[in-house]
């Protein structure tokens, strides 16, 4: 239940803030022209609210429906990390859509956003196998 | 950008770091869609969490598209473009270990210099990507 609320929320603030419109993306990545702002001030919003309550939530032993804290432990800079970033962030110019935004927008199961997520779910089964 | 899509900016934002800190508080979780989306189904004991947590993002968006079908913008590439942007979406964000979410907004919520490296990193890529073929086709 408390699952579905995150899910639900984190949904509502992908739709209020626009960034189910994939063209505003776009913008936000189009430096050298329209550049529109909007994306960083979405980020800057959910930063200025979640790091200081994750300070708060990290001094508990345990979360409330769990027996630990399920906190990534890689540290290292590798060049998996970048090159995956940097191939992510192609297919975020190309399309406007990063996994969230593509999720929500599956909801108005428009071709297009279908097509996009069964490519991006392969992707992923095809990179898990690579690197297992 | 108006002074109202900047409010909406703001307040969508805010929604989205308290629903990762609830993610965080509940489950113990970071919200971090390509990650809970990949391992949606594996039996390692957060199945309980990422099932209903991405049910949700998918509900919420059809219930949008009946309140608000505004909200949703058209596709900027053709669908064999999106169709390749997918899968490069895909790939990258598993091996990168994480998206807009788990590293833009969680990963840098927590000061993880990974996570900085790889925004700084996808934001460049996107941004060279976009100056090379357009915001929209």
């Amino acid at each position: 239940m408390v699952a579905a609320i995150s899910g639900a929320v984190f949904a509502l603030g992908l739709v209020i803030s626009g960034m189910t419109d994939p063209g505003r993306v776009t913008a936000f990545l189009d430096v050298t022209g329209h550049w529109d702002p909007t994306l960083a001030f979405v980020m800057a919003g959910a930063i200025a609210v979640h790091a200081p309550l994750v300070r708060i939530v990290r001094r508990r032993t345990a979360p409330i429906f769990d027996s630990t804290l399920h906190l990534p432990k890689r540290t290292g800079i590798e060049p998996r990390l970048v090159v995956g970033a940097a191939l992510f962030g192609v297919g975020w110019g190309l399309s406007g859509y990063c996994p969230g935004p593509a999720l929500v927008s599956l909801g108005t199961a428009a071709v297009p956003v279908l097509v996009f997520v069964a490519a991006m779910v392969g992707g992923i089964a095809l990179a898990r196998l690579a690197v297992r | 950008m108006t002074v109202t899509s900047l409010l909406r900016a703001l307040l969508g934002g805010s929604l989205i770091g308290l629903a990762a800190t609830i993610a965080l508080l509940g489950h113990g979780r970071i919200a971090g869609i390509s990650g809970t989306l990949g391992r949606v189904l594996d039996d390692d004991g957060g199945r309980g969490f990422r099932l209903p947590f991405v049910l949700a993002l998918i509900a919420v968006g059809a219930l949008g598209t009946l309140l608000a079908p505004h909200s949703f913008g058209a596709a900027v590439r053709s669908t064999p473009v999106l169709a390749l942007a997918g899968v490069l979406v895909g790939v990258g964000t598993t091996l990168g270990n994480g998206c807009t979410s788990g590293h833009g907004v969680c990963g840098i919520s927590r000061g993880g210099v990974r996570s900085i490296i790889a925004t700084l990193t996808f934001m460049v890529t996107g941004a060279i990507t976009v100056a090379l073929v357009g915001a929209h086709a």
